[in-house]
């Protein structure tokens, strides 16, 4: 019994588990194949404040579209409809 | 030459100062030239006026115009040289597109993209003569 106790590690308060929501990629989810540059209300989920291009690990999109993501806000930028540099853009 | 008949899409910003029949009179001018060297215009689409995102040559707005076609790649150069040459256009960009994008504008077409979202109806019936105002979901 003794030896058993020594194993186990105990704790006096239970440790909170935070469960996070799993991420998926929404393209793989909604099977959609094509990014349009030209619409910039939708891109505007994948850049954050500053009009930068948020990364995979926050988004959760797969490598597949985060390139086709990242290619078509780059695009909307050259056409104006996406700043290059902002403050406050949502 | 037989495989080299690709999608291309085309954007092109106009000044804001150009009146309507201007951008229609520069819009034919291009279709000309594109059509001169066989290609074949898929589509045309009006944005017409819109706020850009910075200023560009000191204009914070631009009428966008849109061309969808089907042609030879070589004719790209030629198109993006007019543009250069002419003084009322702020920008452009040509983009080819996939298999995925061309299945998508047919769609757009058809209307049936962007349905579920909000959408304010009246799909254009004829799009080469009507004004389509920037709506982000079509």
């Amino acid at each position: 019994m003794s030896k058993q106790a020594s194993t186990e590690i105990k704790y006096l308060v239970a440790q909170k588990v935070v469960k996070r929501p799993k991420k998926y990629c929404r393209f793989r989810k909604y099977n959609i194949k094509y990014i349009d540059y030209k619409e910039p209300e939708f891109l505007l989920n994948f850049v954050n404040e500053q009009g930068k291009i948020l990364p995979r690990r926050i988004t959760g999109n797969s490598a597949k579209y985060q390139r086709k993501v990242a290619q078509a806000i780059k695009r909307a930028r050259q056409l104006a409809l996406l700043p290059y540099v902002t403050d406050l853009l949502k | 030459m037989a495989q080299s008949a690709k999608h291309y899409e085309t954007v092109i910003i106009f000044s804001p100062l150009l009146a309507d029949d201007d951008v229609r009179r520069e819009t034919a001018k291009l279709k000309k030239l594109l059509t001169d060297h066989e290609c074949t215009i898929v589509e045309e689409r009006y944005w017409g006026l819109r706020q850009l995102a910075y200023q560009i040559d000191g204009k914070s707005n631009g009428i966008y115009v849109i061309i969808e076609f089907q042609g030879p790649g070589h004719v790209v150069q030629k198109l993006e040289t007019e543009y250069k040459r002419n003084e009322n256009i702020l920008r452009w960009l040509t983009t080819a597109l996939d298999k995925y994008g061309i299945e998508y504008n047919e769609k757009r077409r058809k209307g049936l993209v962007g349905k579920k979202k909000t959408q304010d109806a009246t799909p254009s019936t004829n799009p080469a003569s009507s004004i389509v105002t920037t709506s982000a979901h079509e």
